[in-house]
């Protein structure tokens, strides 16, 4: 019940990844008072992460040391608003993290930015295809902030990440050997490429023979030492293969724990609490702003803290449950398509094609880094002419092995038998020599995939969890199964035994048994009208304008890439409307 | 799904499951299946019965069976594996939402059921012995012969075979799942004796440094695998 009530701060922060780290450095920098609330517990490398007992696939990446307790607090899904939800009771097909660092301790450190097309999708759709090429019921939007305006942002979080890579177009100048797509830089990668794996090289050979455009893919994984503007220090990674699910030992991949805690934590003015589950932002009698957030602390006590601004940077969908609790913004509502807190949840849409080689092939899979690679993108956003094809959206595809651990990781020819001797001399012949690739997909967003508070179940605090309605549809299925061909055509050039090609089938469900990918997308969507989004293009909700929601949750639907890097480019750009304009006047930045 | 309702007491699952069967296997007695290799110093399992045991380390032996290319399960560690995976909070459910209604889904939902990996076990064990001692001429799974164990793990896995507590092919996935886990796992979880599952396929274990590696492209990796305790395969 209630205990004594802390002192009233200038800044609350909900959720402690990396929009919530990136939001406090901004704001303790802008000389704020500023408290950050973590539901989950300390983490930092040592002791957390520490070499050797971090080298340890079932205890992280099985069992999910890293991961939200589920029996905490989960979400359910369904596939139809006409269906009953029923309950994610364990890890699948998406691992969101909890704990200081959040998902960015735990993700593998693929960076991107964003096409500049994905951006406007709908605008650019219309304008080179027509009208009527998007389909009835594909509700997606144009974010409503250009490449332009981002870019010095997305520079920022490449310098604060360490980020590897190589820029093909600087300032709309062609220097060559990064992806010949990409929108223009206005500088190089901190740091140069990560080294080519075995397979990442076969890959971008194959690639370039066909006539595409191999580059290396951007990682946050540090290819050599570095410093970021923080004074923060990454080691060079050596290529553990121990990345996705879990802590890095080498202070080598980006997380808030190595980015950015380091700096900020010697700041007087901010405060770091775990253990500190928030359960609502309150407002006030108006229902217009918000008076701060009540949280349970670890002893379990109801506690309230003031603020003047309330930053809501937890995992996506936990942003949305949160605004959703709180009162803040108008609900949607799938009947009537109106209202926009829960509009657009969308995902991403994987296929994953595999090559077996002989025993002379050794592609060594245990080698990797959870961000390197080369990716072809060919076949992503519209870098590809859509108008025969009848589908919208795009695949990077890549091969990104970060390393493949044998318990999670071992895949075998298609109709392998899963046990006995016949599996066993499989798995004996074709783990070390096995390559493999992925399509990673747009999904688009829909009139009827939507998150809202689901009426049956509850978590450990009594309140109501979150409901997804989901599931695929024609049009991605259709983009995947096109990207996939071309990426199957790719590895079947390179000669192998066999080769397995695991794509979605026309009529597929969604299925939340088998792991796709950590990024959700959309619920609390960012845009130009408030009549079709929650928040504005700075992330400050139209409703309670003290309340910014910074996170994947804005983005109107799923992109080809990872969302991490447009995320972290959108909290910087976010923060610094909130010193530039905001803190000058409080109030809404666009106005209504 | 609905449950059994049976509470899943081990003296209730005595009188209900095996209490007709005679009581022949000491607790840590090597049994297993045909071909099961010797077992290092006998572990004594603390969550499986006697029968239970047996049952686990015949069928896990079946799953991964010795041969030429590399050890079975139970010469890994297997059975002890599970049985010390049975005192984590992973198999008392407490790392997933285990909160009802329960309902029956589309598969794709994933898990809708309220037992726990320790509740798969003891029913699924159960189950399976009692299938086999009503349809097999009294016998245990232990007591058959290799052909015949294989034979009725693939019709748990296909679900050609019913049980009336608990679905064939849950118990079978869940414990095909853990054997895997038992055999590639770090050898401190008491699976992957000597690091053998490691050494068959080539995976180096807790090595974690591959800088001199990277770039040596098509060459088999020199050296052999470590586990987290410092152990050197």
């Amino acid at each position: 019940m209630a205990a004594a009530t802390p002192k009233p701060v200038d800044a609350v922060i909900v959720g402690f990844g990396w929009a919530g780290s990136i939001l406090a450095m901004e704001l303790t920098e802008a000389g704020l008072n500023v408290v950050a609330l973590e539901r989950g517990q300390n983490r930092d490398t040592y002791p957390d992460f520490a070499y050797p007992k971090v080298i340890d696939e079932l205890t992280y990446a099985v069992r999910g040391k890293l991961f939200q307790n589920l029996s905490r607090e989960t979400v359910t899904i369904r596939h139809a608003p006409s269906d009953r939800a029923v309950p994610y009771r364990q890890f699948g097909a998406f691992n969101p993290g909890d704990g200081v660092g959040g998902a960015g301790a735990h993700w593998s450190g693929v960076h991107f930015r964003i096409t500049p097309d994905e951006l406007r999708l709908r605008s650019h759709y219309e304008e080179r295809y027509g009208k009527g090429f998007i389909p009835d019921g594909m509700t997606v939007q144009d974010h409503g902030v250009t490449y332009d305006e981002l870019e010095p942002f997305f520079d920022k979080a490449e310098k604060v990440f360490g980020t590897s890579g190589k820029a093909n177009n600087i300032n709309g100048t062609i220097v060559g050997g990064g992806n010949h797509f990409e929108g223009p830089r206005s500088d190089e990668y901190p740091l140069p490429p990560l080294k080519n794996v075995y397979s990442a090289e076969l890959f971008a050979k194959a690639s370039a023979n066909l006539g595409y455009h191999p580059y290396p893919l951007p990682a946050a994984n540090a290819s050599g030492p570095y410093t970021n503007p923080y004074g923060a220090q990454m080691g060079p990674c050596n290529f553990c293969g121990y990345c996705g699910g879990f802590g890095c030992y080498m202070y080598s991949k980006a997380s808030p724990n190595v980015n950015i805690l380091p700096a900020l934590r010697l700041k007087p003015n901010f405060e770091l609490r775990a253990n500190s589950h928030v359960l609502k932002v309150n407002l006030d009698g108006t229902g217009k702003r918000a008076t701060g957030v009540t949280f349970v602390d670890a002893q379990g006590r109801e506690i309230e803290q003031q603020a003047d601004l309330v930053i809501l940077s937890a995992f996506q969908f936990h942003n949305v449950r949160l605004m959703l609790l709180s009162g803040i913004g108008k609900p949607y509502d799938v009947a009537s398509g109106e209202g926009t807190v829960g509009k657009n949840f969308a995902y991403q849409n994987m296929g994953t094609v595999k090559a077996f080689f002989g025993p002379d092939v050794h592609t060594n899979p245990f080698i990797g880094t959870g961000g390197g690679g080369q990716a072809i993108d060919d076949f992503n956003a519209d870098n590809f002419d859509h108008g025969p094809l009848g589908f919208v959206g795009g695949s990077p595809c890549w091969v990104n092995q970060s390393g493949v651990k044998p318990i999670a990781g071992l895949a075998l020819p298609e109709g392998t038998p899963k046990w006995g001797a016949t599996w066993k001399k499989a798995a004996k012949d074709y783990y070390a020599h096995t390559l493999s690739a992925d399509a990673h997909g747009s999904n688009m967003s829909y009139r009827d995939c939507f998150l809202d508070l689901d009426p049956t179940y509850r978590d450990i605090h009594g309140q109501p969890l979150l409901r997804m309605t989901f599931d695929w549809k024609e049009n991605d299925i259709k983009m995947t199964r096109y990207v996939v061909g071309k990426l199957t055509e790719i590895l079947k050039s390179m000669n192998p035994k066999e080769v397995s090609v695991s794509v979605k089938k026309f009529g597929d469900h969604f299925d939340v048994r088998n792991y796709q990918t950590t990024h959700l997308v959309g619920g609390a969507i960012m845009g130009a009208d408030p009549r079709t989004s929650a928040v504005n293009k700075f992330l400050q909700s139209w409703d309670v304008p003290n309340v910014f929601v910074i996170g994947s949750s804005a983005f109107p639907q799923g992109t080809g890439y990872n969302p991490t890097g447009m995320m972290a480019a959108l909290a910087y750009f976010s923060a610094h409307a909130i010193r530039t304009d905001y803190l000058k006047s409080p109030g809404p930045l666009v106005p209504v | 799904m609905s449950s059994s309702g049976k509470s899943l007491d081990r003296r209730d699952f005595l009188r209900g499951s095996l209490g007709a069967l005679p009581v022949a296997l000491g607790a840590g007695m090597a049994v297993g299946g045909p071909g099961a290799a010797a077992e290092p110093p006998a572990y004594r399992p603390k969550f499986f019965i006697a029968e239970e045991w047996a049952f686990l380390r015949a069928a896990v032996d079946r799953l991964i069976p010795p041969d030429a290319e590399g050890p079975g399960a139970v010469e890994s560690g297997v059975p002890e594996f599970i049985d010390r995976q049975m005192d984590t909070p992973y198999a008392q459910g407490a790392l997933w939402y285990m909160q009802g209604p329960f309902y029956e889904a589309p598969p794709e939902l994933g898990y809708q059921m309220k037992f726990t990996p320790r509740d798969i076990y003891r029913l699924g064990i159960a189950a399976t012995d009692r299938w086999v001692h009503d349809n097999k001429g009294g016998k245990r799974f232990a007591e058959l012969d290799a052909a015949t164990q294989d034979d009725l793990l693939s019709q748990m896995e296909g679900k050609k075979i019913e049980f009336p507590d608990i679905p064939a092919n849950l118990f079978f996935g869940m414990l095909l799942e853990n054997t895997k886990e038992g055999y590639f796992s770090d050898p401190i979880h008491g699976g992957n004796k000597q690091m053998g599952g490691w050494k068959m396929i080539g995976f180096p274990g807790a090595r974690a440094d591959f800088m001199d590696w990277v770039d040596q492209y098509g060459k088999p990796y020199p050296i052999g695998p470590v586990g987290i305790s410092g152990t050197r395969g």
